[in-house]
């Protein structure tokens, strides 16, 4: 049996959320491996919380917010942007393939968005392979 | 923790839409294992009476202190159980939702997978419960009023509604007069009952009622503020018409020498310079086109100053900007009319007698241009018209949508041509006959029987190239026959093009400017496209008419009332529940560095000097989280999205 990854996914309340929600009002089908947890704001997400993810047994992480521009909460979006682009950096130099965290923008109206980043993201750990606690540092 | 914690878990079946594929049972039982679970139940419909009551009666039998439910969406029903936990005296904020119907049974096929799916979102709203804490939920006061933004029919309805109720309204429109596309039109369907007889009536009764500040030539610059306590700017542009000295003699217009082209007329006739769009239109003030007026660009002319008698044209008007206070806003800022001459083949803009809806609703209007007859541009009559279905509308290259009005008008203008024109003869090219509403398939019905030729096929073409003598001196609408599978050419002397309702041009600006998202179509998105048509994810904020999508006047009206009744609502409460779930500072962990009060877009954080820490205004906080995702102290609690809480999360999901 191929390798079936884990993927927490942070989706912000007011986009992303009911992007998710709309892909399953309209009975769209996604890979299962994506768990979705909800936070008030892509902005809200702390690298802690994708480090944590990722320690304790994700293979990847997707961190969901607004459209730029889109933010319920004006501009929290372009926080999480700066954070992630710095926190794929730091996991690249302690030698963790940055493609396992992965910021994307998915609206409201955007179920099939949000079922196609999942399917990709999936298919993107998949060829990945488990993360390795152990050999994920820097002697990896 | 003092208390021990006792967590009750509620499974919903949602009838089949959980347990098509996720096993329910399995679930519960595998939670019983959790720590702190003190009962698992599965039940058919949570959302039910009986399914609360048992949430009620458990809390009180099992002296729970934490609940779950895995159901649906917290979307639709977080509030619905906050409330049963809170009746059974437990703090709301002690309960957490599952979502394993839209994010699990309804995304996914292999009832083995959903099933794992379900346990791992099940475990993580326990462990999350866990560490919740209870939330004071904090009143504020409800400011008793409510700005309607647009004034055509929808917000013309919205505004007498909240107007009539007692309660004060701000009416904003951009153009000179409200009025709105309706005011456009002569005969609506399918009753042909006239517009303006049943309209201007309204444009009045808004201009006179003592509780609508009507504010024409204006618009929304900026919004902030929440559910309650919004605070709306207004930029009124300067009308060079002083509107307390202005009369309505309109001598002015009669006077003034500059002429435009109308947009009320849709380009088919000129205004001048000084104009109001239409002759009812409210208020009766004109305002001065500045590219058009002559004063404006070399300083003379200045006729309708001189013929003034109350001395009101005020060539040194200034645009003035407002600022109002409400507690709800409903937003009704309708569509454009699609532009065809993005479809070149129907030849718009390139010959004369290809006209649109609006175009045509305008030519056959007795208050128009032509006062109702219809014409040809050379001015004669013509003898027989093409009307081409869903341009712009059910077409992959433009918009996907139907616009749900056009064959309606369709067959109303066929029914007008025929009785204003003898022995005219029509032709619609139509792709389906949609006619859902009340009385409507009566009125298909009825055109069928004028002697209207209906063409099943989207036009390809509209050229002036004849083939034959018949054809010479005609536009020919070149088309597939889907009935007869054959391909017909129809030489006419007009073609209509019942053209798509889109959203308007700014409506990304608007959607942002409000705080409020739009669907895929670009239209602006309500909260449920079923329970809450009206409201939108911004509290206090609602979309009705065809701002929300393409509709007919009666659903806009029907809607339009929806709104004005869910803002009553709201207002006449007096005061509104806003977030407990704030961001909160400790002093004794607050290093003083102030990246926090940079970050908030609210400033709701401000810094204490002498104690030299930084303090969260919980009224302004609208409780996003990014002070607390930035505090490199760690000092800053987002209340009920602890990392605590979400750190348990975490470890739940990936059982």
């Amino acid at each position: 049996m191929s390798f079936e990854p884990k993927i927490v996914a942070f989706l912000c309340n007011w986009c992303s959320y009911r992007g998710a929600d709309l892909a399953g009002t309209s009975r769209m089908k996604c890979a299962p491996n994506v768990r979705p947890i909800r936070v008030m704001c892509s902005g809200r997400v702390e690298p802690d919380f994708v480090l944590k993810a990722l320690e304790a047994g994700a293979d990847g992480v997707l961190v969901l917010g607004c459209h730029p521009g889109d933010c319920h909460y004006l501009e929290g979006n372009y926080k999480t942007m700066r954070r992630i682009a710095l926190l794929k950096k730091m996991l690249s130099q302690l030698g963790i393939e940055d493609e396992r965290v992965r910021l994307e923008w998915v609206s409201a109206s955007e179920g099939a968005r949000f079922v196609s980043i999942v399917d990709d993201m999936t298919e993107q750990v998949r060829k990945l392979g488990p993360f390795s606690r152990r050999n994920g540092g820097s002697d990896g | 923790m003092e208390d021990e914690v006792r967590i009750g878990v509620y499974i919903c079946h949602c009838g089949t839409n959980i347990t098509g594929t996720v096993n329910v049972e399995e679930v519960a039982e595998f939670v019983k294992g959790l720590p702190a679970v003190v009962m698992a139940k599965t039940y058919i419909y949570m959302c039910s009476d009986p399914g609360q009551n048992m949430i009620k009666e458990d809390i009180k039998q099992l002296e729970l202190n934490r609940v779950v439910v895995a159901s649906c969406s917290p979307g639709l029903h977080e509030h619905t159980f906050r409330q049963a936990v809170q009746d059974a005296g437990l703090n709301p904020y002690m309960f957490q939702m599952a979502n394993i119907r839209e994010h699990c049974s309804w995304v996914t096929e292999d009832p083995k997978l959903a099933t794992d799916k379900a346990k791992a979102l099940v475990s993580a709203a326990v462990r999350r419960v866990y560490h919740q804490q209870p939330l004071d939920v904090r009143e504020v006061p409800m400011t008793p009023s409510v700005l309607v933004v647009g004034g055509g029919i929808a917000g013309i309805q919205a505004s007498l509604e909240v107007a009539n109720a007692g309660y004060k309204v701000y009416l904003v429109e951009r153009d000179p007069s409200i009025g709105g596309h309706m005011a456009q039109f002569d005969k609506t369907f399918p009753t042909l009952d006239c517009a303006s007889c049943i309209f201007t009536p309204l444009l009045s009764a808004v201009g006179q009622n003592p509780n609508i500040e009507l504010m024409t030539y204006s618009e929304v610059e900026e919004v902030s503020g929440y559910i309650g306590n919004f605070k709306a700017k207004i930029k009124q542009k300067a009308r060079y018409v002083d509107e307390d000295k202005c009369n309505g003699c309109l001598v002015c217009v009669e006077k003034c020498p500059w002429k435009a082209s109308s947009e009320f007329d849709e380009g088919i006739a000129e205004r001048k310079a000084i104009y109001t769009p239409f002759a009812q239109a409210v208020p009766n003030v004109p305002v001065i086109d500045t590219e058009t007026c002559v004063y404006f660009s070399k300083g003379t002319c200045r006729a309708c100053e001189r013929f003034c008698d109350p001395k009101a044209i005020a060539f040194d008007q200034q645009d003035k900007e407002v600022e109002v206070d409400v507690g709800a806003i409903i937003i009704a800022t309708g569509y454009d009319a699609f532009d065809p001459s993005a479809i070149t083949q129907y030849g718009f803009g390139r010959y004369d007698n290809v006209i649109t809806a609006l175009q045509f609703e305008r030519l056959c209007n007795a208050s128009g241009p032509t006062s109702g007859k219809i014409t040809l541009k050379d001015g004669s009559e013509p003898k027989s018209v093409a009307i081409l279905h869903c341009v712009g509308s059910r077409d992959k290259n433009y918009h996907e949508y139907c616009s749900r009005v056009c064959c309606m008008y369709s067959l109303k203008y066929s029914h007008l041509i025929k009785e204003k024109i003898e022995n005219a003869e029509v032709y619609q090219f139509y792709i389906d006959m949609r006619c859902f509403g009340k009385g409507y398939e009566e009125f298909y019905e009825r055109l069928s029987n004028e002697g209207v030729k209906f063409i099943r096929g989207k036009a390809g073409e509209v050229t002036d190239l004849a083939i034959n003598e018949e054809e010479q001196g005609k536009l020919v609408v070149v088309a597939e026959d889907s009935l007869m599978s054959a391909m017909v050419r129809v030489p006419v002397d007009m073609v209509i093009l019942s053209t798509a309702l889109e959203p308007r041009a700014d409506a990304e600006v608007v959607a942002r400017m409000f705080n409020i998202s739009r669907s895929a179509d670009g239209f602006f998105l309500e909260r449920h496209p079923k329970l809450d048509p009206v409201a939108t994810a911004t509290g206090g904020t609602f979309v009705v008419g065809c701002a929300q999508g393409p509709k007919d006047i009666p659903d806009t009206v029907a809607q339009a009332s929806a709104a004005a009744a869910r803002a009553l609502a709201m207002i006449s409460q007096g005061k509104v529940e806003i977030e407990a779930a704030t961001a909160v500072i400790d002093e004794e962990l607050c290093s003083g560095c102030k990246i926090c009060n940079l970050l908030c877009p609210y400033s709701a954080i401000s810094f204490d000097e002498e104690k030299e820490v930084s303090v969260v205004n919980e009224a302004l906080c609208k409780a996003c989280g990014v002070c607390v995702a930035a505090c490199p102290s760690g000092a800053i609690t987002g209340k009920h999205f602890t990392t605590e809480q979400i750190m348990a999360e975490i470890e739940g999901v990936l059982v």
